[in-house]
């Protein structure tokens, strides 16, 4: 009884492995997760289900639309990618290419240790590569000329006595033959990498309004995680290109606090981010949320040349220095614009092209009243001196991505590996060769023959330039 | 001289290249085969020049270090740098394997390339780098991206014909595969020359979404007749290919290029794209996205096709080396990759959205 259930499990850990090992397994996976990762391209994910809905209105027409959707969404194309039938594909072939490469791994590894031996008289006129030439010395000296040339194509020989003569013999490349295990294993990495990413780290992201600092951060779905501590924006600006409005660079001063101290200030923008205990953020969107506290922030130069900073609220007043002109601030507009007849108007709802409307007055008698424009320094002059509208501090707010994953380091690690190993599979062949030198009076055969797992043409031509640096 | 006038003499010399290889193969005279190879080196050093002065002119607009000023970053630019890659590949198998005819197929594609680049009306201003862009990664990424569907363009070309060589028969899977592959080839190519003229007539703002645009001249005109005329003609095309197509084997059988030579050149194209694009393409790219974005991988539609083609390639590689597969079955697993290819380089962008949306027109 006992035995027979020991060889029915051992059946069944067989059929497993058997199952787990097979090509057509990895070839079925292959597809599956092509095919499916095909109509996850087509049906946006994540997205409002409007948009989907629309989409498959094209394929099923708009009344069958709205059912269609609700099949796709049950079976998880919305968000594909994170289905538990996505994810157990991705399993399924990790595991696959496990027992696979374990499957042919010792094999391999035996002709990979395998050092080169040398030849019988009956193997050398089997290999793929053969030269001959006839030299005038003793085999002594030829060997010589010999292991120079052989050391100068990368070779470093060795020498066996035989009843053939003398042997040398070399090889090259042996652990190219082990690329592609290497490679195997960086992805298997890379996966482990992934799943401690998904299982110990977060992705998540935080708005904040310049001056204001967060606690937290936001995953998508609206939940809060505790950061530790706490990340200030000092300041956020845009500059753009020359007379457009593509941004050339956008940038976050962010502050980090603990304990009621700055402990860590820095400019960050796209492809900068901040590390700080092993929480990352990055510069990815901005927005524009003014609020009645935002601050209008002007440098002023009066006509006399003195110069001062001033920093206040919509509406309103500032005194220029040295005059008793009163400048109150009266209109505001984040990107004012001119169109076909000359009337202004507001084109974005970003800060594109910050303006300003200033109402002069002096001594209650009103003067002339001025747009005054950032982006625009001919703006600035006034009859009164020269007013620089710097900024609306406190009414742009950062989009940070915000992410902690202590996998990060091995998917870096797998991404080296696979390089070594896509290297080693891929340019590195395996190559040998073998020189036998017989002496006949005063003269000396030297027979070389060589054999390369890979790039036969390129070691056949090392092997001519052995041969025409012997003939010399 | 600008980079225009220099891409204007690459594109010239490339179609009297075209013409001379043709001559070539009628006369078979050596002389024939000297200039035409002298005319498309010529192409090839204008096209070099006219890379790197616009490469030059992009530093000097966009005024940020020379390595992030590499211009490509839009689809007019990326297409003149795919031919670029692809010329190079076809001067360096002409020269080791000292055989011309190849050239008859490349030179038309480059010509006609650039050719359409031109009048498709495409973008060519030169524009700023958006933040996202403005890193050293571009270079490297976007490079090696590029020599690898070069390389698998050339597999795909050498993998149709190794298939023309080997399949005479007019019924068998082989012949009929390749023909009907070269027809709908050919009919898309088409069909996009004539969306782009009819975009040009109508005058669209130049630049618009040719995404809404894409085969609304043909098979998804709002008129039901010339749909289905479209479709017809498709056929009709696949149809004529299929019918004549042994002409096209006898005549690459008679360039000498036997079936061995393009099934190894199939092979080492692949075997020289497949590292560059996993290391350039997707390993250098998740590096970039997790810089910029804090994301190695995000199943946006270029990553997600990204990964399908190397599926299809690493399927090319194992079934030849673990099982054996030579002959049409491998050639057809080629062809297949490369359409995978072309969908994630020009299908992505136009047809899809996501992250990499600056490809686009």
């Amino acid at each position: 009884m006992d035995n027979e259930k020991t060889a029915q499990s051992v059946g069944l850990i067989d059929r497993v492995w058997k199952f787990f090992s097979s090509i057509t397994l990895a070839v079925v996976v292959f597809a599956l997760i092509s095919l499916t990762s095909i109509i996850g391209t087509i049906i946006e994910q994540g997205a409002e289900p409007q948009r989907n809905i629309k989409l498959l209105a094209k394929f099923v027409g708009p009344s069958a639309a709205p059912k269609a959707f609700q099949i796709v969404d049950a079976l998880g194309f919305t968000d594909m990618y994170h289905s538990w039938w996505f994810v157990t594909m991705l399993f399924v072939f990790a595991t696959n290419l496990i027992v696979c490469s374990l499957e042919r791994l010792p094999g391999r590894l035996k002709v990979a240790r395998e050092r080169v031996k040398p030849l019988t008289p009956e193997q050398f006129p089997k290999m793929p590569i053969r030269r001959e030439v006839v030299l005038k010395d003793n085999p002594d000296k030829v060997r010589g000329a010999v292991e120079a040339a052989l050391k100068k194509a990368g070779f470093t020989a060795e020498a066996t006595e035989g009843e053939q003569g003398l042997q040398l013999f070399a090889e090259r490349g042996r652990y190219g033959r082990l690329g592609v295990y290497v490679t195997h294993l960086s992805i298997l990495i890379i996966m482990i990498g992934a799943v401690a990413g998904i299982f110990f780290g977060f992705n998540a992201s935080l708005n904040l309004l310049e001056g204001t600092a967060s606690g937290v951060a936001y995953r998508p779905g609206g939940k809060e995680i505790p950061l530790s501590f706490l990340v200030r924006c000092d300041d956020f600006s845009v500059s753009f290109y020359e007379g457009s409005d593509t941004p050339k660079s956008y940038r976050s001063v962010l502050t980090v606090m603990e304990n009621g101290k700055d402990v860590l200030t820095k400019e960050i923008e796209v492809n900068e981010p901040l590390k700080y205990k092993g929480i990352t953020f990055y510069q990815s969107s901005y927005g524009f949320s003014p609020t009645k506290d935002s601050l209008f922030r002007f440098s002023i130069t009066s006509a006399a040349g003195s110069k001062s900073d001033v920093q206040l609220k919509f509406g309103e007043s500032f005194a220029i220095p040295g005059t008793s002109v009163m400048g109150k601030i009266a209109d505001f507009s984040p990107a004012l614009g001119m169109d076909d007849q000359g009337r202004l108007f507001t084109y974005a709802d970003m800060m594109q092209n910050p303006a300003v409307f200033v109402e002069f007055s002096e001594g209650g008698a009103a003067r002339k009243s001025q747009w005054i424009l950032t982006r625009i320094p001919e703006t600035w002059k006034t009859p009164y001196g020269t007013i620089e509208f710097k900024d609306l501090w406190g009414a742009q707010y950062t989009g940070l991505q915000v992410r902690k994953d202590p996998g990060v380091w091995l998917v870096y690690l797998g991404c080296l590996i696979m390089a070594i190993g896509l290297y080693a599979a891929f340019f590195m062949g395996h190559s040998r060769v073998w020189v036998l030198l017989r002496g006949e009076k005063n003269t000396t055969k030297v027979t070389v023959a060589a054999a390369a797992s890979k790039g036969r043409a390129a070691l056949e031509e090392k092997i001519e330039k052995v041969m025409k640096s012997l003939g010399q | 001289m600008d980079s225009s006038q220099f891409f204007g003499i690459a594109s010239i010399a490339y179609i009297l290249a075209m013409i001379t290889y043709i001559a070539y193969l009628a006369f078979r005279k050596p002389t024939i085969g000297i200039v035409a190879s002298a005319l498309t080196v010529t192409g090839f050093a204008a096209h070099t020049a006219a890379f790197f002065i616009r490469w030059k002119e992009f530093y000097e607009i966009g005024k940020m270090g020379i390595l992030r000023a590499i211009p490509l970053t839009n689809l007019y630019e990326s297409l003149i740098f795919f031919v670029w890659c692809l010329i190079l590949g076809y001067l360096v198998i002409e020269w080791k394997y000292k055989n011309r005819s190849f050239g008859a197929f490349v030179t038309p594609v480059a010509g006609m390339a650039l050719a359409f680049i031109d009048i498709s009306g495409m973008d060519k201003n030169i524009h700023p780098l958006i933040p996202a862009l403005q890193s050293n990664w571009l270079l490297a990424h976007v490079t090696m991206s590029f020599i690898s569907y070069a390389t698998f363009a050339i597999s795909f070309s050498t993998a149709l014909m190794y298939l023309a060589v080997t399949s005479e028969e007019r019924k068998s899977g082989g012949y009929i595969f390749w023909t009907v592959t070269l027809g709908l080839f050919v009919s898309i190519l088409v069909a996009m020359g004539v969306d782009y003229l009819t975009f040009k007539v109508v005058g669209h703002s130049t630049g618009s979404l040719v995404k809404s645009h894409l085969f609304k001249a043909t098979f998804r005109s709002s008129s039901v007749f010339v749909a289905l005329l479209s479709y017809v003609g498709m056929a009709g095309l696949c149809f004529l290919v299929w019918r004549y197509g042994y002409l096209m084997s006898r005549l690459i059988t008679s360039f000498a290029l036997s079936k061995e030579t393009l099934d190894e050149l199939t092979y080492k194209s692949i075997a020289i794209g497949f590292p560059v694009f996993t290391l350039g393409g997707l390993i250098f790219g998740a590096i970039w996205a997790d810089q910029a974005w804090g994301k190695y991988w995000t199943w946006d539609p270029k990553e997600t096709w990204s990964l399908i083609t190397w599926f299809v390639y690493a399927f090319y590689l194992h079934a030849r080396f673990l099982r054996g597969w030579r002959g049409t079955k491998i050639a057809i697993v080629a062809v297949v990759g490369f359409f995978s290819t072309i969908f994630t380089y020009l299908g992505v962008n136009l047809l899809l959205s996501g992250l990499h949306s600056y490809g686009g027109m």
